[in-house]
């Protein structure tokens, strides 16, 4: 896997209207199969995963959940669903629960979880929290030196995922110098330089300003990877993810076109979902 | 707060001393202050000459002397204690400006404040010439515990977050008519600090968190390059130097 850029920032700032047209004929959730072939494996398959907490909150009730390679899915709902909860079950840091996960075929179990976390990035919310190093560079090449990579190949994946979020003239600075939409991109630069399968985004938009909103997006587009971003920005969501899924009391209570679940006011009503005021996702085509 | 203070005392040049490895300049700061403590205090001339060694690394080195000078400023604390020495000091007592003064506790003075003003001006010499990262490079390249590295890392990277936490606590104090002028406000800075130990602890499991999901082992890899030999004469030069000086004024004793 690597992270060419594959033209898809043309389409920035707009929903992806051929798309969704597409869609809407066939009536499936999984859009972005251009050149997927049948026997690749799914970037994550789901099946019954549930989990209490120990201190005995259930947080996960059974989620069963299939993101295709290339895909772009937005996974929401209210405070409380679970959503982090989930997210931590895909590179195996929760574990124990009931069901299985699968990154690009492979299961998450203990043997696996080195190439399992290479295989899906996650970027938390604070970048504070991702970005532990005295430079930039340092953090970007953090990942990818710990699955072993040295030298010319390390700072080489280090250049490309600098490039790839454009911030290659900031490399040498310490974070804390960085404005808090650099450091979102950074955050996203340093799992980019393990070359993943998947990355998934914990609130990608939030505390950012109109424009490094844009500029993340633009980016995030730009990206040739299986996409999972949590979040509550739902316009950020139609115009990041032909797919989205609702999870809701620890299961998933909507799957389908963005567009479309966007568009249903009881459902987004029944899940502590709400579109900002004004913004109708039927009017954009 | 400390880690925000130690960004500030680099100072960047393209000096030679700037361009010695980290370690190299570690190891020479090192010795050099071992010698230096080691020295007999009746060997004045053996003092005048490491200062002029230090005097001749910051020529080198592009640090202009009043900063050093104001940076000296932290050892104050030491030079009132050594003060107080000659007059608290027993034994022989010889006449200053008509003041009492122990012999014994002159000298005593004169030690502390002669050593401890040549190791501070080495270390100014070293933070104004190494840069933070650089520093924790070295320590690892001279096998230093990992984790004492990776909490000296953690420390450079989270001072500031945290000094800025603080900060913004104290603004919202006293955007709520808080102020803090006697003893009975400590509670509520307590309580703060409290609060502030806990946001930084639980921003510690976060931080974790993170660095398991990008396959964290246990070893930060920071990438420094090794200290050629000449970088290890050109650096070691300083100790050498005092060294000498040092066994001279014992031989001299």
């Amino acid at each position: 896997m690597s992270f060419h850029t594959t033209g898809h920032g043309a389409q920035v700032g707009t929903t992806d209207r051929s798309e969704d047209g597409m869609t809407i004929t066939d009536g499936t959730p999984e859009r972005l199969d251009a050149g997927r072939t049948p026997d690749v494996p799914p970037s994550l398959q789901l099946e019954g995963v549930a989990y209490a907490y120990p201190d005995g909150h259930q947080a996960l009730f059974g989620v069963d959940l299939q993101v295709g390679r290339g895909e772009r899915v937005a996974l929401l709902g209210p405070n409380g669903a679970g959503k982090t909860t989930l997210v931590l079950h895909l590179n195996g840091i929760l574990a124990g629960g009931a069901g299985s996960v699968h990154v690009g075929g492979l299961p998450v179990v203990k043997d696996n979880l080195q190439e399992v976390r290479r295989r899906v990035g996650i970027v938390f919310q604070d970048p504070d929290d991702q970005l532990f190093m005295p430079t930039v560079r340092d953090d970007v090449a953090f990942g990818p030196a710990n699955l072993g990579i040295r030298g010319a190949e390390l700072d080489a994946r280090v250049d490309r995922a600098l490039a790839a979020v454009r911030l290659g003239d900031l490399a040498d600075r310490p974070p804390y110098h960085l404005s808090f939409g650099q450091r979102r991109r950074a955050a996203v630069a340093t799992v980019l330089a393990m070359e993943p399968e998947v990355i998934v985004l914990d609130e990608p938009s939030s505390n950012l300003d109109p424009a490094s909103r844009r500029e993340l997006a633009q980016i995030l587009l730009s990206l040739d990877v299986t996409i999972l971003m949590v979040t509550h920005d739902l316009p950020y969501a139609l115009e990041l993810c032909p797919r989205s899924v609702i999870l809701s009391d620890g299961v998933i209570a909507a799957d389908g076109p963005t567009k479309e679940i966007l568009s249903d006011p009881d459902l987004l009503a029944a899940n502590r979902l709400e579109l900002p005021f004004g913004f109708d996702p039927r009017v954009l085509g | 707060m400390g880690a925000g203070h130690a960004h500030r005392l680099y100072r960047p040049a393209a000096s030679p001393v700037h361009r010695l490895s980290p370690q190299s300049k570690l190891v020479a700061t090192v010795l050099f202050v071992f010698v230096v403590v080691s020295t007999p205090r009746e060997a004045v001339w053996a003092f005048g000459l490491y200062a002029v060694l230090l005097a001749g690394v910051a020529a080198v080195a592009r640090i202009p002397a009043p900063l050093v000078l104001r940076r000296m400023l932290v050892e104050v604390p030491f030079v009132l204690f050594a003060v107080l020495m000659p007059f608290l000091s027993q034994g022989e007592r010889v006449d200053v400006l008509g003041l009492s003064l122990s012999v014994n506790g002159l000298w005593a003075a004169w030690n502390v404040l002669a050593k401890a003003t040549l190791g501070v001006v080495c270390s100014i010499l070293l933070a104004a010439t190494t840069d933070l990262r650089a520093l924790l490079v070295g320590l690892e390249r001279l096998h230093m515990p990992q984790i004492m590295v990776q909490i000296m890392t953690f420390m450079v990277r989270y001072g500031d977050v945290i000094g800025d936490e603080m900060d913004r606590m104290r603004i919202a104090r006293e955007s709520r008519g808080f102020q803090g002028r006697d003893v009975r406000a400590l509670p509520v800075v307590a309580r703060s600090a409290g609060a502030l130990f806990i946001r930084s602890y639980e921003r510690g499991e976060r931080v974790h968190l993170a660095m398991l999901s990008r396959g964290y082992t246990g070893t930060i890899p920071l990438r420094g390059e090794a200290t050629t030999a000449a970088q290890w004469r050109t650096a070691l030069a300083l100790p050498a130097a005092a060294l000498l000086t040092c066994i001279t004024a014992w031989v001299l004793r």
